[in-house]
């Protein structure tokens, strides 16, 4: 039932265009028409935020946004819940237009539809752990008994049990975050807005709120998204990943579409640093079934990653694999070299 | 080489002359509209009389206990309630009781007042850059302007008593609550701001939910500062009327007591810092929630 609900709310972005600045309205057709960010900058003190935006993010998933500071990543998921207003383009969320909504119809949207999580956080220091929790059901006039029932069961699960009595400065800050969590997940919006939500924690802590994450979506199946500068992070979390960079999109893809075939350099360049072992799948890494191929290979699936793979291949003590998919059958063949070609990919000449 | 030494002015028939209509403008006024105005004023004189009698009429063990326990509620601390004992215990013993309490009751008063009609008015100019230019050269007169000039106009339309006295008070103690409940909704942390946008507050929602709460500090630090004004006003309010610790003062200057006045001066500052150490410490319990901070 309530993934009927959910599912229809995609989020859908068309040429999205941000110009920051007193006059937008005046250089958005220049912009259009192909004036760059530092001409605009130059000529007219206009900052352009974001260029031609076009996302789908089908309901569902995890779609990240990746960008390094500048990019305009924080800017876009800003527009999904028009803390910023957008100087061109559609927000489409399910059948509505964000853009065109009127301040009270925007206020239930907020309330109703969408639910964020902060990179710094933003708890309320006078308020409690539950106090937090239950905020965005209290300004919606929900009782307060089933606030305090539906924050309870959410403190629980983000792992904060116990902590409720306590404020916000009296944790840590991978509580602190997790009381975020809470908080977003307590309001129980078919779409989750997560803005460098993890950027502020320690590494150790950021891998751990990301396993939670994965967890939870698992029960829940939000559509979420979320923005991040980490490639590694965008990677582990990401349904779908785009890549943001000077406010236009660079690439938009899968995992395995980003590390395997990056659009550009500037991608590239940030796959380079990535463990392809624990991004590709077999499945991208495999050569094809040969019709010679001696039958009683050990298999493995298709769906998991080119380490699970190589650790295979070193139990079994064999030579290859044969890569199965979900239902069973065979669709390739993964060898000792595979997994040497895709961890280690000859520089291109 | 006259006119070096004589700044150059309107003619003395002239000043003289525009003096006189503006004044005889106003008495006019006064004379029209004195009634209504006083009328209009009259539910607060029957505040003022109601807080003055129940101060003074009943009896002292009673107010004493209510004074204490008001210090005990606020700051929690043994040692506040055992200063304020002590104060009272000076003041009562010296013969100022029955003054002190009329102090009091003004101040209650005056500061309730200050209150219920800086809040708003701070509200309002934290969300509007234009008012807040707009007000705040006033702020500034009401500050500055010595209050003896305010009277003036305050006791032509009024008369002498506590309703006058009252306005003049309020004049002068009226500012700082306003400007700093403008500085604390200002100071609040935009992210948080941010955070109540995102989940669907109305702005009514997050004045009451966000902004105000976490304004309150810099309210509270108003508040005590509009508490000390008041009492700073005790004697000039005691020129045009008000009972209370400010008349023997004005008494002792005419008469050069000097006991009298050393006295009751102290008595006055001794009330202040009971005031001021009450409030203080409610304030800092309102934000327990800041002590902790986590390493």
């Amino acid at each position: 039932m309530a993934e009927d609900a959910h599912a229809a709310f995609g989020v859908r972005i068309r040429n999205l265009y941000k110009i920051f600045g007193p006059y937008p309205e005046r250089h958005i057709a220049a912009i259009k028409a192909g004036m760059s960010k530092a001409e605009l900058n130059e000529k007219h003190h206009h900052v352009l935020g974001l260029r031609n935006i076009n996302i789908e993010m089908p309901a569902g998933g995890i779609h990240v946004i990746m960008g390094l500071s500048g990019s305009g990543k924080s800017t876009l998921i800003r527009h999904i819940n028009r803390l910023i207003d957008p100087s061109f383009g559609e927000i489409l969320v399910g059948d509505q237009d964000v853009v065109t909504m009127a301040p009270d119809e925007l206020r239930d949207f907020r309330r109703h539809k969408t639910a964020m999580v902060f990179q710094k956080f933003a708890l309320l220091p006078h308020r409690t752990v539950l106090d937090n929790t239950v905020y965005g059901l209290e300004i919606q006039g929900v009782p307060r008994a089933r606030q305090v029932d539906a924050a309870m069961r959410w403190i629980e699960r983000v792992g904060l049990k116990g902590f409720e009595k306590r404020y916000p400065n009296q944790l840590s800050g991978g509580m602190q975050q997790r009381v975020g969590l809470a908080r977003a997940l307590t309001n129980d919006a078919p779409i989750l807005l997560m803005d460098e939500a993890y950027s502020a924690l320690d590494p150790l802590i950021r891998v751990d709120m990301q396993t939670v994450l994965l967890d939870i979506q698992k029960e829940v199946r939000k559509t979420i998204v979320f923005i991040t500068h980490d490639l590694d992070e965008a990677l582990r979390l990401g349904d779908q990943i785009a890549i943001l960079r000077d406010g236009e999109v660079v690439q938009h893809g899968t995992s395995q579409d980003i590390v395997l075939n990056p659009a550009d350099d500037y991608v590239a360049n940030f796959v380079r640093q990535v463990n392809r072992g624990r991004v590709v799948r077999t499945a991208s890494a495999m050569t094809a079934l040969s019709p010679d191929a001696a039958a009683g290979l050990p298999t493995i699936a298709g769906d998991v990653t080119v380490e699970e793979a190589a650790r295979a291949l070193r139990a079994h003590q064999a030579d290859a694999l044969t890569v199965v998919d979900t239902a069973g059958k065979p669709i390739g063949r993964i060898t000792m070299r595979d997994v040497l070609t895709t961890l280690f990919p000859m520089p291109e000449s | 080489m006259d006119w070096l030494f004589t700044f150059p002015h309107l003619d003395d028939a002239i000043l003289t002359a525009t003096k006189k209509s503006i004044d005889e403008s106003f008495r006019a006024f006064t004379r029209a509209y004195g009634d209504l105005i006083e009328t209009l004023f009259y539910p607060l004189q029957l505040f003022l009389n109601f807080c003055e009698h129940f101060m003074t009429d009943t009896p002292w063990p009673l107010i004493l206990l209510l004074l204490l326990g008001t210090a005990w509620i606020a700051s929690r601390s043994w040692k506040v309630v055992a200063g304020t004992f002590a104060i009272l215990f000076v003041i009562g013993f010296l013969g100022m009781w029955t003054d002190t309490m009329k102090t009091v009751s003004m101040i209650f008063v005056s500061t309730i007042i200050a209150v219920v009609i800086g809040l708003p008015i701070g509200i309002a100019l934290s969300r509007s850059e234009r008012l807040r230019r707009l007000i705040n050269p006033v702020l500034d007169i009401m500050q500055t302007m010595p209050s003896f000039v305010y009277l003036i106009p305050v006791v032509m339309l009024l008369g002498i008593g506590k309703v006058p006295g009252l306005i003049a008070v309020v004049i002068y103690a009226l500012p700082p609550m306003i400007r700093m409940t403008d500085l604390g909704i200002r100071l609040v942390d935009r992210d948080v701001l941010e955070a109540a946008d995102a989940f669907g507050s109305s702005s009514g929602q997050k004045l009451l939910k966000v902004q105000l709460p976490l304004a309150m500090p810099n309210i509270m630090a108003g508040i005590n500062q509009t508490i000390m004004m008041t009492l700073a006003m005790v004697v000039v309010a005691a020129m045009i009327g008000v009972q209370g610790l400010g008349q023997p003062v004005l008494k002792a200057i005419a008469n050069q007591y000097f006991t009298l006045g050393m006295f009751n001066g102290f008595a006055i500052v001794g009330i202040a810092v009971i005031f001021d150490r009450v409030s203080q410490a409610y304030g800092l319990r309102l934000q327990k929630h800041r002590e902790v901070v986590h390493g």
